[in-house]
C-alpha cells in the first residue's frame, strides 16, 4: 500500500530517500532484499507538507522562522517553544489521520492492535543538521493509536528545535525545504538485541564481524545503560575468537502503559552469554548478505524476537568511520611477483 | 639482537650449572657445543619444539648435522641478506639455540645481491629443482637401504678371497658406519636446500594477510596456503584404504579395540584366504608409508609405524566401524580444494582495491607453489630417512651388545657418533687380533651414569631462554622455524605471574570448543587407553597422529605451532586443538575434565 502519504517498506528502496528518509530508505531496500525486518509503514515527507500547510492556513509557521536572525537566540527560543507547542497540539488532517491509522492496523491481524516503535527519518545527508533535526528521536512501546500520532508529531517538531532552527538560520537553509519522514514500525519484543559492525571498529579489518548485544531491547545497548557482551566472528570462516562476556544488570523491557523501563536482570543470567554460538552464525550470515547487498561495511541494529527466537534487523546504515579513512594498501603488485620476498628477508625498513 | 633495559631477565648461560652428579654425562658432548663464559653476551633459547626432552648422547647428531646445514643454506649457500646460521650448546640435555645476524647495512646490501641472484633461481625454477630434489632423496634412501647389516664373520668367505677382495670384513664396518653417519648429514643438507625459501614465501603472504586484515587468525592463513595432496596425508590415506579392505573381505572381526598389533597379525595369519590377501596389502602399504616415525624423528626411540605397529593399528577398529556404517572414509580431495579455493576468493573480494588483490595473487600464488616442499619434505626426511639412520646404528648397537660392550642394543644411544666410532674400531681390532675387545670392561658404567643422568634431567625444569633480552626478534630464520617473537619472550617472562590460573594457553590451532576428558598419553604405548570421545593431551603431535584423531573430540600438546602439520590435519578433521602449550601434559591430570577452545588457543581446566 502506497499513497502519495504514506509507502509500506516493501515498496520502498534506497532511491526513495528524499521523500522517506535515509532510516525509511534502508528499512525498504532490506525488506525487498529478503532479509526479515519488522514490517512497517513510512510517513512521508509529503504528510509533513500536508500537515504543515493546514498549520500554515491558522496561522504562518515558516515566514516566522525565515524572519529570524541567526544570533538573535532569545527570540529563536521565543518562536521555537510556540511553533512545537502548536504542532504537538494541533490535529492532523483528517484525510491524513485516516491514512495512517488504516496503515497502522494493516501491522497486526485483524482484531489485533499492533504496538509499534515510532522513529524520525531525516532526509538531509548532513550529519550536524541531521542530529539537531531529532535523528536521535525514538519512541519504544508504542501502544495506542491517538499516542502513535501524538509522536508522529514530537518527531516532526523537533524540527523547530533552538539547536535546529539556529543552524538553519546560520547556514540560511530555505525553510520550504525543511521536512521530515517519520518510520512506524512493529516492535519486537526481544529477548536479546544488539548492534554489529561488519568490520572491526578497532583495527577497521574487513574480515571480522563485531557483535554486540544485551538482554532485552536493544535501546539499553544503543544508549550505552549496559556494557553488552561482544563477540568477533570471522566473517568468512564463522571462527569466533574473541568472546567478552559482561555483567549485564538492567535491560530494557516494555513497560506495562507503553514505553520502555529499566528491569534488573536475575542474577544467574547476568553473567551468562546473551546468543548462543547457533545464533551468532545467523548474525554472520546476515550480516554478509547485507553487506553484500549495499556493497560496504555496514552498521546495523538487530533483535531476536523472545516467542519466535528469529533475528530480525531493525537498521542497517554505511559504516563511516573506517570508510571514509584514506587506507594504505598492504601491499601493491609488484613487477616480479618475487621482490615481495623481500618483505620477509630484506630486513626491517 | 640489543639488550634492552628490561628488569626482567633470563639467566645467564654461565648461572645455569650441570645438575650434581651428571658432570660425566655433561663432559660427553663434544667440546664445541659446552657453554663458556663469552656465552653470557648472548641470547639464546632452548629449542623445546624439536628437542623437548634431554638428548643422548648420540641423538645429539641431529642437532649437529642439522645446524651445519640450515647455517650452511642461510650463510653461504642463498646467502640471506640479514641473518647466517644458528648456534647450538647443550646444557643438562637440552638444547640452546642462538641465531647470528647481519646487521651492518653495507653488509646486507651485499648479501641482498647474491640472495636475488641465488634464491630468486630457486623461485622461479621452483617445480624443477623440486623434482630434482625428490629423486637425490630417494637416491639416497636407496643408498641407505643398500647398506650391508653389520656382521664380522668367524673366518673371512671364501669367495671374497678367491675374487681377491684384497679387504677384509672388519673394514665392511668402518665403510658402513661412516656411509650411515656421512648419509645423515647429507641428508640434512637436503633438508635445508629449499627451507627457509619455503617459509619465507609463506611468510610472505601471511605477512600480507596480517596487515589487510589485522584481526584474521593464523590458523586462516595456514588454511589458505594448506597442500591437499602432500605426502605426509598418504600414511592415513593409507590406513583408510586397508580398513575398507578388512570390511570388503570380512576378515575385520580380527580387529578389536585394545587388542596388540602382534596378537591381531597373527590370528590373519592362521585365518589364511581373505586375511592373507589382506596382510599382503599391508606390505605394500608399509614400503614406504609405514616409514613415518611416532615423533619428529628427532629422538632415536621414536620408532616409526614399520618397527611397531601398535599406533596404525589403534587406528584401525575405528576406521573399520565407520567403513561399516556406510562412511566413505576417502578424503573427501574434490571437497577440500573446493573449500580452499572459495576460502582464497572470499578474502580476496575483501580487498579495497585491484591494486591490493593484484599483490595478493602475486603472494598466494608462490606460497601455493613452495609449500608442496614445506609439507613432503619432513616425510623423506624426518620420518623415512630418519628411521633408516636410526635402524642402522641400532643394528651396529645390536653387533656391540653381542660382543658384551653393553646389555642391550638400544644403549648403543648413549654414545656419541664419535666415541661410536671408536667402539667400532675397538671390535675391528679385536676381532683382527683374534684379543677381546676393550669395550665391554669400559662402556657399560659409562652407559649406565649416562641413563642416570637423561633421567635426572628429565626431573628438571630448564629456562626457555638465556641472556640479555633482545628488543625484537628480527632473525626471519628463528621467526619462521621457531616462531619466536618478542611476544613469546614477554609470555615467557611473566610465565611466573599466573601460576595459579586455570588456564594453559598455546597456538589456536583449530576451532572449535569442547569440553570432555582429558587423557594424557605420552607414547605411542599408551594410545590404547584412549576412549572415544577424549580429548587427546600429549607432548607433541605430528602426523602420525593423524589416524587416531578420528576418535578423539580435541588435542592438546605441549609442542607445536599453528601451521604444523598436526593443525592442519586437525583442522580437516574438524577436530578443535590448541598446540604448543608448553606444559599441558604436566599441568593437566589424566581424567580430569578440560574445556578447549581451539579458535583462542585456550585450555581450562574445569
Amino acid at each position: 500500500m502506497t499513497s502519495r502519504h504514506i509507502s509500506v517498506f516493501a515498496d520502498l528502496t534506497l532511491e526513495d530517500r528524499p521523500a522517506v528518509g535515509g532510516k525509511g530508505g534502508s528499512l525498504g531496500e532490506l525488506t525487498r532484499a529478503g532479509i526479515d525486518v519488522p514490517p512497517g509503514f513510512v510517513v512521508r515527507t509529503e504528510s509533513f507538507e500536508h500537515f504543515i500547510q493546514a498549520l500554515e492556513r491558522e496561522a504562518p509557521v515558516r515566514a516566522r522562522v525565515e524572519a529570524l536572525a541567526a544570533d538573535d537566540l532569545d527570540a529563536i527560543g521565543v518562536v521555537s517553544r510556540e511553533l512545537r507547542a502548536r504542532i504537538e497540539a494541533a490535529e492532523l488532517p483528517a484525510d491524513l489521520k485516516a491514512e495512517i491509522l488504516t496503515a497502522r492496523d494493516a501491522l497486526a491481524p485483524a482484531g489485533q492492535s499492533p504496538i509499534v516503535a515510532v522513529r524520525s527519518s531525516a532526509t538531509t545527508e548532513d550529519a550536524v543538521d541531521a542530529s539537531f533535526a531529532g535523528l536521535q528521536d525514538t519512541y519504544l512501546w508504542v501502544m495506542d493509536p491517538e499516542d502513535m500520532l501524538r509522536k508522529i508529531r514530537s518527531c516532526w517538531a523537533s524540527l523547530y528545535s533552538v539547536e535546529s532552527v539556529s543552524y538553519r538560520r546560520r547556514q540560511g537553509f530555505p525553510e520550504a525545504q525543511v521536512a521530515m519522514a517519520v518510520v512506524v514500525q512493529v516492535m519486537v519484543d526481544a529477548r536479546t538485541a544488539g548492534v554489529m559492525f561488519t568490520r572491526s571498529p578497532t583495527t577497521g579489518d574487513r574480515s571480522v564481524i563485531t557483535i554486540e548485544g544485551a538482554w532485552g531491547l536493544g535501546s539499553a545497548v544503543v544508549g550505552g545503560e549496559v556494557t553488552p557482551d561482544r563477540w568477533v566472528v570471522g566473517k568468512i570462516t564463522g571462527e569466533i575468537p574473541v568472546r567478552d562476556i559482561s555483567d549485564k544488570a538492567i535491560r530494557h523491557s516494555p513497560a506495562a502503559g507503553g514505553g520502555i523501563e529499566d528491569v534488573h536482570v536475575e542474577d544467574d543470567k547476568r553473567r551468562e552469554p546473551c546468543l548462543s554460538d547457533e545464533e551468532l552464525q545467523g548474525l554472520r550470515t546476515i550480516a554478509r548478505k547485507v553487506e553484500r547487498h549495499y556493497g560496504r561495511p555496514q552498521d546495523i541494529e538487530w533483535a531476536i524476537d523472545r516467542h519466535t527466537n528469529k533475528i530480525l534487523l531493525l537498521q542497517s546504515r554505511p559504516e563511516t568511520v573506517w570508510s571514509n579513512k584514506e587506507a594504505v594498501p598492504a601491499a601493491t603488485k609488484a613487477e616480479d611477483p618475487l621482490l615481495h620476498v623481500m618483505s620477509i628477508f630484506g630486513g626491517r625498513k | 639482537m640489543t639488550a634492552t633495559g628490561d628488569k626482567r631477565g633470563f639467566p645467564l648461560p654461565s648461572s645455569v650449572k650441570v645438575i650434581p652428579g651428571t658432570e660425566k654425562a655433561q663432559a660427553a658432548y663434544p667440546y664445541h657445543i659446552q657453554f663458556t663464559p663469552d656465552d653470557d653476551k648472548k641470547f639464546w633459547f632452548y629449542n623445546s619444539m624439536h628437542f623437548p626432552e634431554p638428548m643422548c648422547a648420540f641423538d645429539m647428531v641431529t642437532a649437529e648435522a642439522a645446524y651445519c646445514a640450515l647455517g650452511a643454506a642461510n650463510t653461504r649457500v642463498q646467502c640471506l641478506p640479514t641473518t647466517l646460521g644458528v648456534d647450538h650448546r647443550i646444557i643438562n640435555g637440552r638444547v640452546y639455540i642462538g641465531g647470528n645476524g647481519v646487521t651492518d647495512p653495507a653488509e646486507i646490501e651485499r648479501r641482498t645481491v647474491e640472495f636475488q641472484k641465488r634464491a630468486f633461481y630457486y623461485y622461479a625454477n621452483w617445480e624443477t629443482l623440486y623434482d630434482q630434489w625428490k629423486q637425490k632423496m630417494l637416491t639416497l634412501i636407496q643408498d641407505a637401504q643398500a647398506l650391508p647389516k653389520p656382521s664380522l664373520p668367524e673366518f673371512e668367505p671364501l669367495e671374497h678371497v678367491h675374487a681377491g677382495r684384497g679387504i677384509a670384513s672388519n673394514h665392511d664396518l668402518l665403510v658402513t658406519y661412516q656411509k650411515t653417519l656421512e648419509g645423515y648429514f647429507r641428508m640434512w643438507h637436503h633438508h635445508f636446500e629449499f627451507l627457509l625459501l619455503g617459509y619465507g614465501a609463506y611468510l610472505t603472504f601471511f605477512g600480507f594477510c596480517k596487515k589487510a586484515f589485522p584481526e584474521i587468525t593464523d590458523q586462516t592463513i595456514a588454511r589458505m596456503v594448506a597442500g591437499i595432496e602432500a605426502e605426509i596425508f598418504r600414511p592415513d590415506d593409507e590406513l583408510r584404504r586397508l580398513a575398507r579392505h578388512a570390511v570388503e573381505l570380512n576378515i575385520d572381526h580380527h580387529f578389536q579395540e585394545g587388542v596388540k598389533s602382534d596378537e591381531v597379525l597373527e590370528s590373519l595369519r592362521k585365518a589364511g584366504g581373505p586375511a592373507h590377501r589382506w596382510l599382503e596389502e599391508l606390505e605394500k602399504a608399509r614400503d614406504p608409508w609405514f616409514n613415518i616415525n611416532v615423533g619428529d624423528g628427532f629422538y632415536h626411540y621414536h620408532r616409526g609405524w614399520n618397527d611397531d605397529l601398535s599406533m596404525p593399528f589403534a587406528a584401525l577398529p575405528e576406521y573399520m566401524r565407520r567403513s561399516r556404517a556406510g562412511e566413505s572414509l576417502d578424503r573427501q580431495v574434490g571437497k577440500l580444494q573446493a573449500e580452499r579455493a572459495e576460502l582464497i576468493a572470499d578474502y580476496r573480494e575483501l580487498l579495497a582495491t585491484d591494486e591490493e588483490r593484484a599483490a595478493y595473487d602475486q603472494m598466494i600464488g608462490l606460497a601455493h607453489r613452495v609449500f608442496p616442499y614445506v609439507e613432503g619434505h619432513k616425510f623423506y626426511c624426518e620420518h623415512w630417512y630418519t628411521n633408516l639412520f636410526f635402524n642402522k646404528i641400532r643394528e651396529f648397537g645390536a653387533l656391540l651388545a653381542e660382543s658384551g660392550f653393553f646389555a642391550k642394543e638400544d644403549d648403543v644411544f648413549h654414545l656419541t657418533h664419535y666415541e661410536l666410532q671408536a667402539a667400532i674400531i675397538d671390535l675391528m681390532n679385536a676381532w683382527s687380533t683374534g684379543a677381546p675387545p676393550r669395550g665391554p670392561n669400559y662402556w657399560p658404567p659409562i652407559v649406565a651414569e649416562r641413563k642416570a643422568a637423561i633421567a635426572e634431567w628429565s626431573k628438571h625444569r630448564t629456562p626457555e631462554a638465556l641472556g640479555p633480552i633482545p628488543d625484537v626478534i628480527d632473525d626471519p630464520a628463528i621467526v619462521m622455524l621457531w616462531g619466536i617473537t618478542r611476544e613469546t619472550l614477554d609470555n615467557w617472562l611473566s610465565a611466573g605471574d599466573d601460576k595459579n590460573s586455570n588456564e594453559v594457553r598455546g597456538f589456536a590451532a583449530s576451532m572449535g570448543v569442547v569440553e570432555g576428558t582429558a587423557r594424557i598419553v605420552k607414547s605411542v604405548d599408551e594410545i590404547g587407553r584412549l576412549q572415544p570421545g577424549d580429548i587427546l593431551v600429549c607432548p607433541v603431535t605430528n602426523p602420525t597422529w593423524a589416524p587416531i584423531f578420528q576418535k578423539i573430540k580435541a588435542a592438546v600438546s605441549d609442542i607445536g605451532g599453528s601451521m604444523s602439520h598436526a593443525a592442519i590435519v586437525a583442522r580437516e578433521y574438524g577436530l578443535p586443538a590448541v598446540v604448543g602449550t608448553g606444559n599441558a601434559t604436566a599441568k593437566i591430570k589424566d581424567g580430569q575434565r578440560i574445556r578447549v577452545d581451539g579458535g583462542r588457543g585456550v585450555v581450562t581446566l574445569l
